[in-house]
């Protein structure tokens, strides 16, 4: 019988993570894929979005480009880079020798998400602050609501990654895997194409895919309104966010639960 | 009867199947019906040719895998479903690594350490296996042969009670296997119960206390090396000369307990009794003056009985294929 005190699922993940943290830092692709690319499409974004609101003046430039840069970033550091850094690890033979241990099946895959996952989170902050500072945004109406959008779009991504890395069979074509989702997200989620200005129809449709509802929650959290709206404050805020909250919520738990169906620890024969 | 002196099994395995792919000739069944039985601190080696399904057992057994069939417990608990219980007491070692090429060796320790209940430093398992000096380097840039031990290292991290290895020695050069035996038996010698595969039957021979041999499936033949042995005769073989000039009227001796098989000039004797039969031979052969070419006598050797087994087997019509 051991004596010694048994592992903790915090100190398990805090192992995982140290270690993929510094897997991260070596891996050029996936830093630049991190720290430049996000800044660089923010510029793209700019663009676009100016052509939106002059066709819709009453949207507000700066509110959107702040949230679709979030949006971008979440996508790209967390959704892309988890993808490959599931997809390497698979092929390394890595996830499968990580369950021979004690860590359960849920923290490898939480702990190799987390280096990605807290950078996005990082690069976020820094946004609303610069945003705030550099913009001259004002202090988000709920945000407490943005954080929850944050979170789960995090967690969703997450476990879209683990999914996406199910048909990838090598890290070059997480290239290719990751473009439907990547494109959906870009141009359905508000991103790109505030969903105002979409004719209503679609635009009820856009509201319905996975990864919008969460982002819709930042937006809503930050500005008191997703669109041309009225913002309200704090309290205000709830009301609309029931709907998208619950569907990130279920697209959320839809997601998990297929990562934990189909999701494959070692490549295929 | 029960013998109540002997203590529970470290590893028992009953009935235990375990299919890949769907019902049916599209599936395939890498193990099919296997018992097995490991006791406290014994080292007990599976040995099987490539496919025989000593790796699709090993893994049922560590809890990677549920049986299609069958019952496993390992240190009296089930393997898969109560392995947050069981993995602390265990180390494993898979037969291809697992670790990122672009960690240290120093780095991938400390991962594993944080993983594993109990952990030794870091350094101390690192110089059980020799790779102490190459612990700044990049998992990448080591040889096969040290990547095995870096392998052995982290499964030997959390003083396990039970030690599964699948294929330890594979690709190691001789120093290495010779060091990595070393450091086996004195795993066991201190307590541990090991559990591993080999397709070296030199290696089972050399660590084993108890060994079972593997074939389709199946376990074909086990117990301890001497009784797996006692099963399979002694081998004697040579040529023997033209028959003509002064060898012309020449036939053997009648050699009592021996199986005599000819191939050409080839004679291959079996028998249980080495030393008897051997002396009977080389007796005539030194009366009439013939000359034994390529003389060969061996006693029964694991790879013997193996071969033995494997040919036996080969040759039986094939049951429970389509079961």
């Amino acid at each position: 019988m051991t004596t010694a005190t048994l592992t903790t699922p915090a100190g398990r993940l805090l192992a995982l993570g140290r270690a993929e943290t510094a897997l991260l830092r070596r891996n050029r692709t996936a830093l630049f894929m991190a720290l430049v690319l996000p800044v660089a499409l923010i510029g793209m974004v700019r663009s676009v979005l100016a052509g939106a609101v002059e066709r819709d003046p009453g949207l507000d430039l700066k509110a959107n480009l702040v949230t679709s840069s979030m949006g971008l970033i979440l996508l790209v550091v967390v959704y892309c880079n988890v993808t490959t850094a599931y997809t390497a690890r698979r092929g390394e033979l890595v996830l499968k020798r990580l369950r021979t241990g004690e860590a359960r099946d849920a923290e490898i895959l939480l702990g190799t998400a987390a280096p990605s996952i807290a950078l996005a989170l990082v690069q976020c902050l820094l946004l609303g602050v610069g945003g705030a500072v550099l913009l001259g945004l004002r202090a988000p109406a709920n945000p407490l609501l943005v954080l929850i959008g944050l979170v789960l779009s995090a967690a969703l991504l997450t476990a879209l990654a683990a999914l996406s890395s199910v048909v990838t069979r090598t890290v070059e074509s997480a290239g290719i895997t990751t473009l439907p989702l990547l494109l959906v997200a870009q141009l359905g989620s508000g991103l790109l194409i505030p969903l105002e200005s979409l004719p209503d129809r679609i635009a009820t449709v856009c509201r319905l895919l996975p990864t919008t509802p969460a982002l819709q929650l930042v937006r809503l959290g930050w500005f008191g309104t997703e669109g041309t709206a009225p913002a309200t404050g704090f309290a205000g805020t709830w009301a609309p966010a029931v709907l998208p909250l619950l569907l990130a919520l279920a697209w959320t738990a839809a997601a998990t639960w297929a990562t934990r169906r189909w999701f494959r620890w070692e490549p295929r024969p | 009867m029960t013998d109540t002196t002997r203590p529970a099994p470290a590893v028992e395995a009953r009935g235990l199947h375990r299919r890949y792919g769907p019902a049916g000739p599209s599936g395939f069944e890498a193990v099919r019906g296997l018992d097995l039985t490991v006791r406290p601190g014994e080292l007990f080696a599976l040995l099987g040719t490539n496919g025989a399904g000593k790796t699709s057992t090993l893994e049922v057994v560590e809890g990677l895998a549920r049986p299609t069939a069958g019952e496993v417990r390992v240190l009296g608990l089930d393997p898969y479903r109560e392995r947050a219980a069981l993995r602390p007491r265990i180390g494993i070692m898979l037969q291809e690594g697992g670790f990122p090429g672009e960690l240290t060796v120093a780095e991938t320790g400390r991962c594993w350490s944080g993983l594993t209940t109990g952990a030794r430093a870091v350094d101390e398992a690192l110089d059980l296996v020799g790779l102490l000096p190459r612990r700044t380097v990049r998992v990448k840039q080591l040889s096969g042969g040290e990547r095995r031990r870096l392998d052995l290292a982290m499964a030997l991290l959390g003083r396990p009670e039970v030690l599964f290895l699948d294929e330890p020695s594979t690709g190691l050069d001789p120093e290495a296997r010779a060091s990595v035996w070393r450091l086996i038996r004195d795993l066991r010698a201190r307590g541990t119960t090991v559990v591993l595969t080999t397709h070296y039957l030199e290696e089972a021979e050399e660590l084993a206390d108890r060994l079972a041999i593997m074939h389709h499936g199946r376990v074909v033949a086990g117990g301890t090396v001497t009784e797996v042995l006692a099963a399979h005769p002694a081998r004697i073989s040579f040529e023997l000369p033209e028959r003509s000039g002064p060898h012309a009227g020449l036939s053997l001796p009648a050699l009592p307990g021996a199986e005599t098989t000819a191939d050409g000039r080839r004679i291959t004797l079996r028998t249980q009794d080495l030393q008897g039969t051997l002396t009977e031979l080389l007796g005539w052969a030194a009366r009439h003056r013939v000359p034994l070419a390529r003389l060969d006598a061996r006693s029964a050797s694991l790879e013997e009985a193996f071969l033995a087994i494997a040919a036996a087997e080969t040759a039986a019509p094939q049951i429970g294929r389509a079961a």
